[in-house]
């Protein structure tokens, strides 16, 4: 068992708030992923479930037991660091086998659970080298061995892949997410990079100067990011976001006007929007297209990238990026027509909170 | 060896530099190493040896020859006069003469002018400095006295001080830096001006004339504590925080994880502290006064007579008393080295 849910948690250091008011949970089972830029408080929204950073209000409850004041090492978790934190002195069966020790579980129980781990994570010809000896990845598979063996209720992860070089990312994402599958133990995992947080969660946490942005399955947060910040964080290549102000309202939709590019139908519901607010207009670059008749958008190509099965055109005014399928014959300072489908377009109203489109579920 | 003692800039050639670069080193070397031959020679020179008048570098002895009926004679050789080039036993000096006898023929009795003669010496090393060093003197109630006040206080230095600099870089607690500076403070102090505060604290507790009034006085060390600090401030918390993450409890943490960590800036300290206590002077000398309680230096110190004191035996002492020591820092120096490159300026 191992669900987690945080009530109102907030961390200030001296007069600083670095986590404002944090509510959500987190079912047994899940794999959840907290994400945002550096200095969003995600390492510190882990390092505060896992014990080694207090709480300066609310509560955290690991299946439904309170426990702000319990030691790290009695919550029952076990985690991962960025840097794997293995201890350099001692060999890689020490490393695993030392919290166990640290609990006084007996010989034989250790020696059983460090080979299973080692089986598991393919360590078994490296149990007797210390951590200096290996590679970057062999190393991330022994703190992830290490924790495997303490059979925690929750395995926390802090950016355990950003050590790694780019190939070898791909695999340990791999390997995590299949470890997942056999151990279905609950996982949360902190990473800054939206492609690893959209390949491997379930649900994803999206945080912004230590303020929850949106809360939701990876295609939930894509399809319909809840604000501005999320709409331009997950994705990539980001989403196109252009200011304008509202030209009309009625019941077809919002029709929004982008200074000096014209009108655009889209399919946001405006019921307190009134002519002349400012709104953000948000589109995907694969969302774009360069046939139809609604919602032209001129422009110049400003440049080209080609990356084979498909590219990416880029427009100077306005600031659009286009991904096509395929390869294009764009080239830099063709002018172009653009059209944007009005039920592709996202609408933030002025303080960047998404408006309902039509079609979306209350 | 031989590549390395003759090493010079790569040139292929002798430059004038490398010319100038041995000179120099070779004259660094005699004057460091100079006193220390000059020591190591003369601990084997006989009392008469180390008294004679111009000083040889190597341990000569005057030879002597048995004269029946005469007993035991110096040998001299004539160098002037009707008997230059004999040899003869020397029976006796009166003011400016000597008396001699031929030990072929003993019943002559030769008078001589001092300046006619000259020893006859050869090379001889008076081992004996040492054998009898053993046996005459309570040597090895001194050097058990030193071995034990330097490991003992050794032990004591690196757990105590590696517990405070644990505390002090891996703790966050209010007053941290404060105490720490209060620490650092302390090393500003001359240790002679705290030496009669720090008897009378000894003499309160009984500590006096027993080794633990050394030992103790000693434990903690400002240098011991920010030469330990600076090096644990340089291992990463995480690893602290994993082993919390495991279960550890603190003191598991310090003994398991800092510790074995540390080593390399244990071995400095190690180190500094054996050779601070082994050749430790003052404070031993306030605090132990029974000769039985004395270590090395004091005895050494305790050579040194009034009226007299024996050279030889001092010399010898001497030499006994730097042997651990050179032979601990030989062997460790490498860690020294590594230790203060990786500890002092990180």
């Amino acid at each position: 068992m191992g669900s987690l849910s945080l009530r109102d948690v907030v961390k200030s250091f001296g007069d600083v708030k670095v986590i404002h008011e944090v509510n959500f949970d987190i079912p047994d089972g899940s794999f959840t992923v907290f994400v945002g830029p550096s200095g969003c408080g995600k390492s510190t929204l882990l390092r505060m479930i896992c014990g080694l950073e207090g709480v300066t209000s609310g509560d955290i409850a690991i299946d439904g037991t309170r426990v702000n004041d319990v030691a790290a090492a009695r919550r029952g978790l076990a985690m991962v660091f960025q840097s794997y934190a293995l201890y350099p002195h001692m060999t890689v069966y020490e490393n695993m086998a030392f919290g166990l020790e640290n609990i006084a579980t007996p010989k034989a129980e250790i020696a059983r659970r460090v080979a299973e781990a080692a089986r598991m994570l393919k360590l078994e010809p490296y149990l007797q080298r210390k951590p200096t000896a290996l590679s970057g990845g062999q190393r991330q598979r022994v703190a992830i061995g290490r924790a495997i063996v303490r059979e925690p209720r929750i395995f926390l992860f802090d950016e355990p892949l950003s050590n790694l070089d780019a190939e070898l990312r791909v695999g340990m994402r791999a390997e995590l997410i299949d470890l997942h599958r056999r151990l279905k133990t609950t996982m949360i995992y902190v990473t800054h990079d939206q492609v690893e947080a959209m390949t491997m969660a379930d649900t994803i946490v999206v945080l912004r100067a230590g303020r929850v942005e949106q809360v939701g399955p990876p295609l939930e947060l894509y399809n319909r990011p809840a604000n501005v910040f999320v709409a331009g964080f997950i994705g990539s290549p980001r989403m196109n976001l252009l200011e304008g102000r509202v030209h009309r309202s009625d019941a077809g939709g919002i029709v929004v006007e982008l200074p000096g590019h014209g009108v655009f139908a889209t399919a946001a519901q405006g019921g307190r929007q009134r002519p002349g607010d400012k709104v953000m207009l948000g589109i995907r670059p694969e969302h774009i297209r360069l046939e139809g008749d609604l919602n032209p958008l001129a422009g110049v190509v400003a440049g080209v990238e080609q990356l084979g099965g498909l590219s990416y055109v880029r427009l100077a005014d306005p600031a659009v990026t286009v991904q096509l399928p395929g390869q294009t014959r764009l080239d830099f300072g063709t002018g172009v027509r653009l059209h944007l489908p009005p039920e592709s377009i996202h609408l933030f109203d002025a303080e960047g909170l998404a408006l309902r489109r039509t079609g979306d579920a209350a | 060896m031989g590549r390395f003692l003759t090493a010079t800039r790569g040139l292929g050639r002798w430059d004038w530099t490398d010319w100038a670069a041995h000179l120099y080193l070779i004259l660094g070397m005699l004057v460091m190493f100079g006193p220390v031959a000059w020591l190591g020679l003369s601990s084997l020179k006989s009392e008469s040896g180390l008294q004679a008048f111009p000083p040889t570098l190597l341990p000569y002895e005057q030879s002597s020859v048995v004269v029946p009926g005469r007993g035991t004679l110096k040998l001299f050789r004539v160098v002037s006069g009707e008997h230059a080039g004999q040899e003869l036993g020397e029976l006796r000096r009166m003011g400016l003469q000597s008396q001699l006898v031929d030990p072929k023929a003993p019943d002559t009795i030769i008078r001589l002018k001092l300046e006619e003669r000259e020893p006859v010496t050869r090379l001889r090393a008076a081992w004996e400095n040492y054998s009898e060093l053993f046996g005459k003197f309570n040597f090895f109630g001194y050097f058990w006295n030193s071995v034990f006040i330097t490991a003992v206080a050794t032990i004591l230095t690196l757990l105590v001080n590696s517990m405070s600099a644990f505390a002090l870089s891996k703790y966050r607690f209010s007053g941290r830096d404060a105490v720490f500076l209060l620490m650092l403070a302390t090393l500003m102090i001359p240790p002679t001006i705290v030496l009669v505060p720090n008897y009378l604290i000894a003499a309160t507790l009984g500590l006096t004339n027993s080794p633990w009034g050394v030992i103790w006085p000693a434990v903690a060390t400002p240098t011991g504590v920010f030469l330990l600090r600076q090096y644990m401030l340089t291992l990463p918390d995480e690893l602290i925080e994993a082993a919390r993450m495991d279960n550890a409890s603190e003191w598991r943490i310090y003994w398991r994880i800092i510790l074995p960590l540390s080593a390399p800036a244990l071995a400095v300290l190690a180190i500094f502290s054996v050779m601070w206590r082994w050749n430790e002077f003052l404070w031993p000398m306030v605090v132990l006064s029974r000769s039985e309680s004395f270590t090395l230096p004091l005895a050494l110190n305790a050579f040194q007579g009034e009226l007299a004191t024996q050279w030889n035996f001092l010399l010898a002492m001497t030499v006994v008393t730097l042997v651990p020591i050179t032979l601990i820092f030989a062997v460790l120096q490498k860690h020294i080295t590594q230790g203060i490159a990786s500890a002092g300026v990180k």
